[in-house]
């Protein structure tokens, strides 16, 4: 998939929440030794926060960069697996928090971790088509963990928004193309009403999380005329630490390439913010010229993959506002029992 | 047992997460390598050895299933289950239809389990029905709990430390690296299975066998018919049952495995071979501990020194006593009720030469062992060559 008209990032942000929680502290609530826990600690959204301050957050980032009027944004995307109301949309919440206009297209996106991406292709659309000067696509989650399952370790919070226009000189990156792979295969859900998501164990892997990175990165590597050589950087949906490495490896990609978009041992799987978080923290340290590939994934399952060339703009706009390494170095540890009251586990 | 049986065609799927496939899938892609492997011959009767397809899958009647799947048509159908030594039951079944004569056509023996489609947490659960519910059930303890007793009380009371015992493991890896349809082919060594997660104080998970779903197809006759169908057939020379008391705490000494002690005494006694001049041993070795106690309940070692065995390396590939030559339920995998017929297709690999890198050199006889539980019910089968005459 490609735009008629070349489409670019102008603005970029991200945001993760103070707060840390070691996944060893969540091992000894559930008298797990600390072998084999999938990552170090996960950020966790302070008592005061939910989904739409962190995308508000991430949003207020992208816009210090885009240096733009935020009136000549004509839309806003959000994907989230954690909006706080059912019924009534999140991006007018962060859109007039952020002073952007009322003439707006607002949707908010589900797509378990890939909603974020989604929101990528909406975007580009809208902007490539000429339907919107600006958009705004923003993934963030305050993912939600049973006690002691699995998920618990990782699912964390966070996001990251990107601001798409037309390719000129004031776009850090632009577009090359975009590729989507998309099954129904039910390795992770979470039903109406249901407080946490269930998932299909090891099932999540082979026939899901690496089928569908997989198969999406390969399509559009072959759409594009590329191989795994001709990428600089990679990021991949980030659940845990061995899955994306996995991925790359199977891709052919040098691990190396994924040091700096690889945040989920310090900060968790922030679900539909984990692949944008992942490409913001490239983007911080990309040169212009450099080819980022960036592949999400959500379960249900899908995947949508993207190839970004980084331009000269990058240089100036970067340091407009603070990079997601400052927001990794910035962190409050807490307590089993601390987490347990900011994510509201307990009935009061 | 009087008579003689002897295996025509052998064949099996790998042990894996079969995913997108169906036990009865599985089941039929076994039968009919283990069919084309005998020429393709009319059978009479189907015997289906499966542990839980009920719980697991939906799915019961099986054997029925199966004959409808291969469109065998008026045959015998006969579904046999006892845990996780429903495969080797449902060959020893066979081999007495075979005995009983009733027909000159062969029967084809399955055995198949399908575990992936529950997670972890209830095939454990599944695991423990096989198990005596007032005893052990339904006191909430799980087979790597019962081995963790079982280890404890070994290692305490015969000085042996645990990685003595998880050299058992490492030798399944190793072995299972050479073959095809194992579900772990690679290698382990001791300081992995030391760093691996805690199941059970001091189990750790790389000393137990992972979940996996799996089928092996034998097609069984009488020796003569299935030398027609066959140029090497492998000989049945003896196929023994014995039930023994479900908890080992009942027993007269935990560390026993009475119902393998008397089945493999009547097995070497009716082949007319002493333990020693069997060739490879195929074992039911739940984790290593339970690998020791049977070393030892077969003869192999002394009481309380089967670990010497496996520290020492003695029954490695090429070593005096190769035991789990393809894996053994820690690397070839454990897929429940398919266990025991993989043990039979393995002992043919074997017998026949075909074993490639795990070939036992002049492999004449071999033993295996598939149990239920902790050795509720053992079954033994001595395989042969066709050379070799009990």
């Amino acid at each position: 998939m490609k735009p008629i008209r070349p489409v670019g990032i102008v603005g970029y942000g991200g945001y993760v929440p103070i707060y840390r929680i070691k996944a060893s502290e969540i091992g000894r609530m559930w008298g797990n030794e600390g072998c084999g826990l999938p990552i170090v600690e996960k950020a966790v959204a302070g008592p005061d926060e939910d989904m739409t301050t962190i995308a508000y957050e991430a949003a207020r980032y992208a816009l210090m960069r885009a240096r733009i009027d935020p009136h000549e944004i004509g839309a806003i995307f959000i994907g989230s697996e954690s909006k706080p109301y059912a019924v009534k949309p999140s991006g007018t919440i962060v859109a007039e928090a952020l002073g952007i206009g009322s003439h707006l297209l607002a949707a908010d996106y589900e797509f378990a971790c890939k909603a974020g991406t989604e929101a990528f292709q909406t975007c580009i659309g809208l902007v490539g088509s000429g339907m919107a000067k600006y958009a705004m696509a923003i993934g963030a989650d305050t993912a939600q963990g049973r006690p002691a399952d699995d998920l618990e370790y990782t699912a964390a919070s966070g996001g990251a928004a990107f601001i798409f226009g037309l390719k000129s000189d004031e776009t850090v990156a632009y577009v090359e193309g975009s590729c989507s792979y998309a099954t129904d295969t039910a390795d992770f859900w979470r039903r109406a009403g249901q407080p946490y998501p269930r998932h299909f164990g090891r099932f999540t892997g082979k026939p899901a999380y690496f089928r569908h990175v997989v198969t999406a990165a390969k399509k559009l590597m072959e759409e594009l005329g590329l191989g795994p050589e001709d990428f600089d950087w990679a990021v991949f949906h980030q659940p845990n630490t061995k899955f994306p490495l996995k991925a790359a490896k199977m891709l052919g990609i040098d691990k190396k390439k994924l040091e700096p978009g690889l945040l989920v041992p310090y900060i968790g799987n922030t679900y539909s913010g984990s692949s944008p978080l992942g490409l913001a923290a490239t983007l911080d340290v990309a040169q212009p010229g450099d080819r980022i590939l960036v592949v999400s994934y959500g379960s249900g399952a899908g995947s949508d993959a993207f190839s970004f060339v980084v331009q000269d703009a990058i240089e100036e706009k970067r340091p407009l506002a603070p990079p997601v390494k400052a927001f990794l170095a910035r962190k409050k540890y807490i307590d089993y029992a601390a987490y347990v009251r900011f994510r509201g586990k307990l009935l009061k | 047992m009087r008579g003689q049986v002897a295996i025509a065609g052998a064949g099996c799927v790998k042990v894996g997460e079969h995913w997108e496939r169906s036990a009865l899938d599985l089941a039929a892609e076994a039968c009919l390598k283990a069919l084309e492997d005998a020429g393709n011959p009319r059978v009479r009767a189907v015997y289906v050895g499966n542990a839980a397809s009920e719980l697991l899958n939906e799915q019961g009647n099986l054997a029925s299933l199966l004959a409808d799947a291969l469109a065998l048509e008026s045959v015998k159908a006969v579904e046999v289950r006892a845990g996780d030594a429903s495969g080797a039951l449902a060959l020893h079944q066979a081999c007495l239809d075979v005995l009983a004569g009733v027909g000159r056509e062969p029967i084809l023996v399955c055995g198949v389990e399908k575990i992936t489609d529950v997670l972890a947490p209830e095939a454990e659960r599944i695991q423990m029905l096989f198990e005596d519910a007032r005893s052990t059930f339904h006191s909430g303890v799980t087979i790597p709990g019962l081995c963790a007793l079982l280890t404890r009380l070994y290692m305490e009371r015969y000085g042996a430390s645990y990685e003595d015992l998880v050299a058992l493991a490492v030798n399944d890896h190793k072995n299972a690296a050479g073959c095809p349809h194992a579900q772990f082919p690679f290698p382990i060594t001791v300081e992995a299975i030391l760093n691996s997660p805690l199941v059970a104080d001091p189990i750790r998970l790389l000393d137990t066998p992972g979940f996996g779903d799996g089928a092996a197809a034998l097609v069984l006759a009488e020796a003569d018919e299935a030398r027609r169908l066959n140029d090497s057939p492998v000989r049945i020379l003896a196929s023994e049952v014995v039930a023994g008391r479900m908890n080992f705490c009942e027993r007269e000494d935990p560390l026993t495995i009475p119902s393998l002690r008397e089945a493999a005494k009547r097995a070497l006694a009716a082949a007319g071979l002493g333990v020693k001049e069997v060739d490879f041993f195929e074992l039911h070795n739940t984790t290593s501990v339970v690998g020791a106690l049977a070393l030892e309940e077969l003869g192999l070692a002394e009481r309380g020194e089967g670990w010497k065995l496996i520290s020492e390396g003695r029954i490695a590939l090429g070593a005096d006593w190769p035991v789990n030559t393809m894996g053994g339920l820690k690397g070839r995998g454990h897929p429940w009720g398919a266990t025991g017929t993989y043990q039979a297709v393995e002992a043919v690999l074997q017998l026949r030469g075909e074993a490639g890198k795990n070939q036992v050199n002049g492999a004449e006889v071999g033993l295996a062992h598939n149990m239920c539980g902790l050795g509720s019910v053992s079954c033994v089968h001595v395989f042969a060559r066709w050379e070799v005459k009990a």
